[in-house]
């Protein structure tokens, strides 16, 4: 095992500096108060204003705690904001692909509905935003499970709420099907939270590849899964995932 | 190569974007930048016109970059932008000669009360379709001349030239210095106060009454036609069609027909109706533009009403308050409180536009009692941008004898549930978004597209337009009533604020 990293040492040091006291420090004063280069201290800095943990006032130039820091334990992206970045991208899936496009979020051990677009066909629908469905029978949720360990603590260690025949109701048949999702990278829900739809969903990354949302396409199981084989068609889950790479880059996920 | 895309610049009043679509009027790759915004006095608003070409110069390439794509691959370039935007510039070395004056600069109040008050004054509307207001540009290109000693002359010669930024985008792109073409389309000119409505030209009494002088200004052309080939930025992609932001966005929500129309939300929001093929005087405060012109086809015209502040209204408060970090947090600020708690604010930052036209009038915040939170705060921002929504669609109504059935929206601001259920409650009609909420980049794409034989005719580009969401009004009509009569209390609180010098602003002749 290797032994610590030097760097996150000391970025720890500077939020405990910048915990203390006044809390507001210049780059010198952190520098000079931990034995560090300032060059070396700029550096660390900067990282930590990236990510959000340290702000820079801007007339004084001087460092603080950043209010990310506060809510570490809770959602760390607005779903308002969520919503904002991925409209255009929500739109461009829903037209390419011709199904109703979701994007959803964890909320009290179910999935939020933050997002809905129409299927393109002007048939009469109606707004799902701010609906909750199960994790474990839909696309979506098995994505925020796979990806997300706080998700899979919400689920109960018995057996799971049938929607149809085809929900996953063991523990263990959902924990095989997750490994699954985390390998693909994009999960799938045929017939198991209603009879005759499906859909296929994939994780939307933030920073640091953070997954803070997952994007999905449901619709009729017939035009999701044309074969006879019971797989999601290729070229859609392509367009999902796709769809959720742009908004991965555009929310600053990096190499996702 | 064959070409399969067309690319769109949509230059807006905070950042220039450029977005690739493909035949079916879908998103493939998007670049954006800021620029910088400058604030030199109260009511002053400029922007550096040498930074956005730099900005359009860099993006799009990008756009092309980001998704693999050859510059041959582009059947056709076409530019929306900001309106009434006004820059002035030296044809030889292709500087600037100032910062650009934005439309929401106030800095012509002055100068615009006395045109009004010469014996000519009603001219101008009659002429134009626009009230004498600071909003357009004659004024503002007037306030230069006056204001920069030998700027006449050279004006005069043809050595400075005007442009809105379509005008500037165009030149640079088509060679700038080295022979770019300088030209606008009948949109942005029906913004200047300077061109005739019917006759779509340059109208030599209103050059006269404005003293601009002719040789400065660009030809005017149709909204979609070739006006020639980039030589740089996309090197040898046809430039194709310029649309005013606004007139774009009724271009991609393909309101075609006489009687439709869409809002867009915004810096400032606008509602457009198209009133077919003859304009139609307002007597209720709206403004009668050019909607497009394809080629030698008729031009086709639009009732305007224009907001000046909502989606400027969120970022005041994210920037200037800092109670949110983004704009989108206003919704979940909006949504901790069950309503407005009795306080409303009126943005009434650079006066108000349609259908008051008020510019002495300043903003209010009103209702505060120590009840009210930043919850109730965030509540009154984005009801201010629904109730102004109202009070247009009321005053589109009486001038076009038609009740509007149904809204459709596009703009960043339809991103916010909160404010779309709220448009519907306040307008008690049916609010919807399109699958494209870039409408504005996206008519330029459709006319530009339509130029080049992309898209074949209107009839294909309608048969693109698909229905993304769906706000039906959901409050009660005493409630609306009720809200709406405080609302319009409110508004006659920030009546006669300004007081420049001993001379009141004047209303604009109706």
């Amino acid at each position: 095992m290797p032994g610590p990293v030097q760097s996150i040492e000391r970025a720890a040091a500077i939020l405990r500096l910048l915990a203390r006291g006044s809390g507001r420090l210049g780059v010198g004063e952190i520098a000079a108060s931990l034995g560090l280069a300032k060059g070396t201290t700029h550096g660390i800095l900067r990282t930590l204003q990236g990510v959000g943990f340290v702000e820079q006032d801007k007339s004084s130039g001087k460092y603080q705690l950043g209010a990310t820091l506060l809510h570490l334990g809770t959602s760390y992206l607005d779903v308002n904001e969520l919503r904002s970045r991925a409209i255009n991208w929500a739109d461009a899936l829903a037209a390419r692909s011709g199904e109703a496009v979701w994007i959803g979020t964890l909320l009290d051990g179910k999935v939020l509905i933050v997002h809905h677009v129409f299927r393109p066909d002007d048939s009469l629908q109606s707004l799902d935003v701010g609906a909750l469905l199960p994790l474990h029978a839909t696309a979506l949720g098995k994505v925020l499970l796979a990806f997300d360990t706080q998700a899979a603590a919400c689920l109960p260690d018995t057996g799971l709420e049938p929607l149809t025949r085809r929900t996953l109701v063991s523990p263990a048949a959902l924990k095989r099907e997750l490994t699954k999702v985390r390998e693909r990278g994009f999960a799938d829900d045929i017939e198991e939270a209603t009879l005759g739809q499906a859909s296929i969903a994939a994780p939307i990354r933030g920073y640091g590849g953070l997954v803070v949302g997952a994007i999905s396409i449901a619709g009729s199981v017939d035009r999701l899964c044309p074969s006879s084989a019971g797989r999601p068609d290729p070229a859609l889950v392509d367009f999902v995932q796709n769809a959720a790479q742009m908004i991965s880059r555009d929310l600053g996920a990096g190499r996702w | 190569m064959v070409a399969h895309y067309v690319m769109s610049v949509d230059q807006g009043t905070t950042s220039t974007r450029c977005i690739l679509f493909d035949r079916g009027g879908r998103l493939v790759s998007v670049t954006q930048r800021e620029h910088k915004q400058y604030f030199p006095k109260p009511g002053w608003v400029e922007h550096d016109a040498a930074e956005i070409w730099r900005n359009l110069e860099h993006l799009a390439p990008e756009a092309l970059h980001r998704v693999g794509v050859d510059p041959r691959q582009v059947a056709a370039l076409g530019i929306a932008n900001q309106r009434e935007t006004t820059v002035l510039w030296d044809r030889r070395t292709g500087h600037p000669i100032s910062r650009a004056i934005t439309w929401q600069d106030t800095r012509t109040d002055t100068l615009v009360a006395e045109f009004a008050k010469h014996p000519d004054a009603a001219m101008v509307a009659e002429r134009s379709g626009l009230p004498l207001a600071t909003y357009f540009s004659a004024p503002r290109i007037r306030w230069l001349l006056d204001h920069t000693p030998g700027l006449y002359e050279q004006a005069e010669c043809g050595d400075v030239l005007f442009g809105t930024m379509e005008t500037w985008l165009i030149w640079n792109l088509t060679g700038g210095p080295d022979g770019g073409e300088h030209v606008t389309d009948v949109t942005n000119a029906s913004r200047t106060l300077l061109m005739d409505i019917r006759t779509l030209q340059w109208d030599p009494e209103l050059l006269a009454f404005f003293g601009v002088p002719a040789g400065m200004l660009p030809r005017i052309r149709s909204s979609a036609e070739v006006y020639g080939r980039a030589e740089r930025a996309v090197p040898g992609v046809r430039i194709a069609a310029a649309l005013g932001d606004q007139q774009a966005a009724l271009f991609g929500q393909t309101c075609f027909a006489r009687g439709e129309a869409k809002c867009t939300y915004g810096t400032g929001s606008f509602l457009l109706l198209n009133t077919g093929d003859t304009p139609v005087r307002s007597t209720h405060g709206l403004l009668s533009t050019v909607a497009y012109r394809i080629g030698d086809e008729p031009a086709a015209y639009a009732l305007e009403g224009s907001i000046a502040v909502t989606g400027s209204l969120v970022q005041w408060f994210r920037d200037s308050l800092g109670l949110i970090s983004t704009a989108p947090e206003i919704e979940t600020l909006a949504r901790s409180v069950e309503d407005n708690g009795g306080c409303y604010i009126v943005p009434a930052f650079s006066g108000l536009y349609a259908p008051y036209w008020r510019s002495e009038a300043r903003g209010v915040i009103v209702g505060l009692t120590s009840y009210i939170t930043k919850g109730h705060l965030a509540r009154a921002v984005l009801e201010a941008t629904g109730w102004q929504t109202r009070e247009v669609v009321d005053a589109m109504n009486a001038d076009s004898g038609l009740a509007l059935t149904a809204l459709k929206v596009d703009g960043g601001m339809t991103a916010d549930n909160l404010l779309m259920q709220f448009v519907a409650d306040v307008l008690a009609a049916p609010v919807v978004r399109p699958m494209v909420a870039e409408t504005v980049s996206l008519g330029a794409a459709y006319a530009a597209g339509l130029a080049v034989g992309y898209w074949p005719d209107l009839e294909g580009l309608r048969r693109n337009w698909h229905r993304a969401a769906l706000w039906n009004p959901a409050m009660d009509a005493e409630r609306r009533e009720g809200e709406y009569a405080n609302w319009r209390r409110a508004v006659e609180r920030t009546f006669d604020w300004l007081q420049p010098g001993t001379e009141k602003s004047e209303k604009p002749e109706k």
